[in-house]
């Protein structure tokens, strides 16, 4: 399942995503392109209504009612998702891209044992009944450190920490070779946090998948990333490698979040919120998105879209002070 | 409120609603005595009667408009004393639980398992005819699917966690039941009374055409009994029968269309976004499956 290192797992071309509701149509995810290499954990971040959660579930198009993909392309290792039908789509997902929930509280059900639900992603792919794969799901519980006789408790039986342990448990059954996490760690406190990433990271490096991250914490994502990408309004507004966006942020959207939080090692400094509001989908924004809360927006931005600049190697940034 | 008001089908179901009540309230003043004799029996539609006349020689609109008084009026009332009492055991029921749940669970379930119809037929027949005993058949009979449907409800809001912060901060079980619990099931409760008054006004109409009503009170159903009576069929005058049926069932109608309404308002999931369903009709993609693939500059 471990892709070499700097071969294209998943691409992603100019994918827009519209709700076509009754309103009008609403563009919520507006050209956003990105790679995930093998090994590699590119880390989504942007504030809430960015299009995170939106960008991920549109790859897997698990996305329900009323929205529609309306362009832009999704390859996995060259197969074009977007042209599968239902049953190509029922085998990719899982056995190739796996899903780890916002809430673990929700994605497990309550009336089922956490080691059925193992065995039921593990069934309904490989066609191993339930109790040919105990030992299956022992051995993932153990690898996510969870004691394996836990198999026969139901989810109210865990802590939410273990709950979330579990559910990646899920997402690792089929050995996928990408991962999709989306804010696996939110609903937890600080230390419990700090655990469980470790442990992916830990389980990365041991089984080699690769990992699509999301949060709105850059500072996590800034431990954890190799690449990150940083959306704005539905839009990429800059994406480097981790440790180039901590060191050189250009886009003003980015360097406003590097201001907002404090850094542990380096020396102290002002923090600084960015001012305004995000911006409401509903009511589209000429030029650059940003340019509402943009401190160096000038004529030139509220009229024309910047575009994705190659400033570096793997560094794009959308902004006209840096085309 | 405004939601409900924009909303196409319960626009519709209010205005029929609306008018009819009217022409209950304030019809009866434009029309003569329903009872009289006014013409000779069996007169088809004419100028002078518009819908006719009975069998009895009596004037078909004047009894359609006055026989709504009555039916309306039981309906709407057994409807709310349905919900009523299915409120008030259903959250006791289901608010206290234990002992006090067992007995009511109990008495709700003997009054679920008699069979309905055999059982108002027989009491109806006991009873004194009349408007009133129709009514207090039809609730005795026909609380029990409320109270269930509620206590459930009660049961699951019960455990939430802002009903144990009301607990908590000292609130009365009474004040949590009435200003926490039921709020949150109004619009169970508007279609529980709702559902009840279209079972009242149905089951009333079939209870007075079995002549288990007071047949010499102007009401749609006895007014069915009499063109059944006066073999109407037989003599093929359809207009004794065929406007009183058309009330009940546009009423019937309007009732169902302002239910779904209140549905689709109180739950803006079940609401369907008609361009979406359009988009994709014509792009031929069923629905219900995964995120459908429709780049621009395909249609």
């Amino acid at each position: 399942m471990t892709d070499a290192p700097s071969t294209d797992l998943l691409q992603v071309e100019d994918l827009r995503v519209e709700y076509l509701a009754d309103g009008g149509d609403v563009c919520v995810v507006d050209g956003v392109s990105l790679r995930v290499r093998g090994g590699e954990i590119l880390g989504l971040a942007g504030e809430s209504g960015s299009g995170k959660t939106t960008i991920v579930q549109a790859i897997l198009r698990l996305l329900g009612e009323p929205a529609a993909i309306t362009g832009g392309q999704v390859l996995f290792r060259g197969e074009d998702v977007l042209a599968m039908d239902e049953e190509q789509l029922r085998r990719f997902r899982w056995k190739q891209v796996s899903l780890v929930m916002q809430s673990a509280m929700n994605a497990l059900n309550p009336v089922m044992t956490v080691g059925e639900q193992i065995a039921d992603a593990i069934d309904a792919h490989q066609g191993v009944a339930a109790r040919k794969s105990r030992g299956r799901v022992a051995e993932l519980l153990e690898l996510v450190g969870i004691e394996p006789g836990r198999a026969s408790a139901y989810p109210h039986e865990l802590s939410g920490g273990m709950r979330q342990r579990v559910v990646i448990a899920m997402a690792l059954a089929l050995e996928p070779p990408l991962v999709f996490m989306d804010e696996p760690t939110t609903a937890l406190d600080v230390v419990v946090q700090k655990e469980i990433l470790e442990q992916i990271a830990a389980l990365k490096e041991e089984l080699g998948f690769a990992i699509l991250f999301i949060t709105h914490d850059l500072s996590l994502m800034l431990q954890f990333c190799t690449h990150i990408g940083v959306l704005y309004a539905g839009r990429m507004a800059e994406s480097a490698p981790a440790k180039v966006l901590h060191e050189d942020p250009r886009h003003p959207y980015t360097v406003g979040l590097m201001n907002a939080f404090p850094d542990v090692r380096g020396r102290q400094r002002e923090l600084r919120g960015i001012p305004g509001s995000p911006a409401d989908p509903r009511e589209p924004i000429p030029g650059c998105r940003f340019h509402p809360r943009c401190e160096q927006a000038d004529e030139r931005c509220r009229t024309q879209q910047p575009p994705l600049v190659e400033l570096g190697p793997d560094h794009l940034c959308a902004c006209w002070y840096h085309a | 409120m405004r939601g409900l008001l924009s909303n196409r089908q319960a626009l519709l179901g209010l205005t029929i609603l609306g008018l009819f009540v009217l022409m209950a309230l304030l019809g009866p003043l434009f029309v003569g005595d329903p009872t009289a004799f006014v013409d000779v029996p069996l007169l088809p539609p004419c100028a002078e009667h518009w819908f006719g006349t009975t069998g009895q020689g009596q004037d078909v609109l004047a009894q359609t408009i006055a026989g709504a008084r009555v039916t309306l009026l039981i309906g709407f009332a057994v409807g709310f004393s349905v919900v009523a009492i299915g409120s008030l055991i259903g959250t006791t029921a289901g608010y206290f639980g234990g002992r006090i749940d067992d007995v009511l669970g109990l008495v709700i379930n003997v009054f679920l398992i008699m069979p309905g119809l055999p059982l108002i037929v027989v009491i109806a027949a006991y009873l004194p005819a009349g408007p009133t005993t129709i009514a207090t058949v039809l609730i005795i009979t026909g609380w029990a699917w409320g109270a269930r449907v509620i206590r459930s409800q009660t049961l699951s809001l019960r455990d939430r966690d802002f009903v144990a912060a009301a607990r908590v901060s000292g609130e009365s079980p009474l004040r949590i039941i009435v200003v926490e619990i039921l709020p949150n099931m109004t619009s169970l409760l508007v279609s529980a009374f709702i559902g009840a008054t279209v079972y009242a006004i149905g089951a009333q109409v079939g209870l007075e055409f079995l002549g288990l009503g007071d047949v010499s009170k102007v009401t749609w159903g006895t007014n069915l009994y009499w063109a059944s009576n006066d073999a109407a069929l037989f003599t093929g005058s359809w207009w004794t029968f065929v406007p009183t049926g058309l009330c009940v069932a546009l009423v019937g109608f309007a009732l169902a269309a302002v239910n779904s309404a209140i549905d689709q308002v109180g739950n803006p999931r079940l609401r369907v976004q008609r361009r979406f369903g359009q988009a994709l009709a014509k792009a031929g993609i069923p629905a219900g499956g995964s995120t459908p693939v429709m780049r621009r500059g395909d249609d």
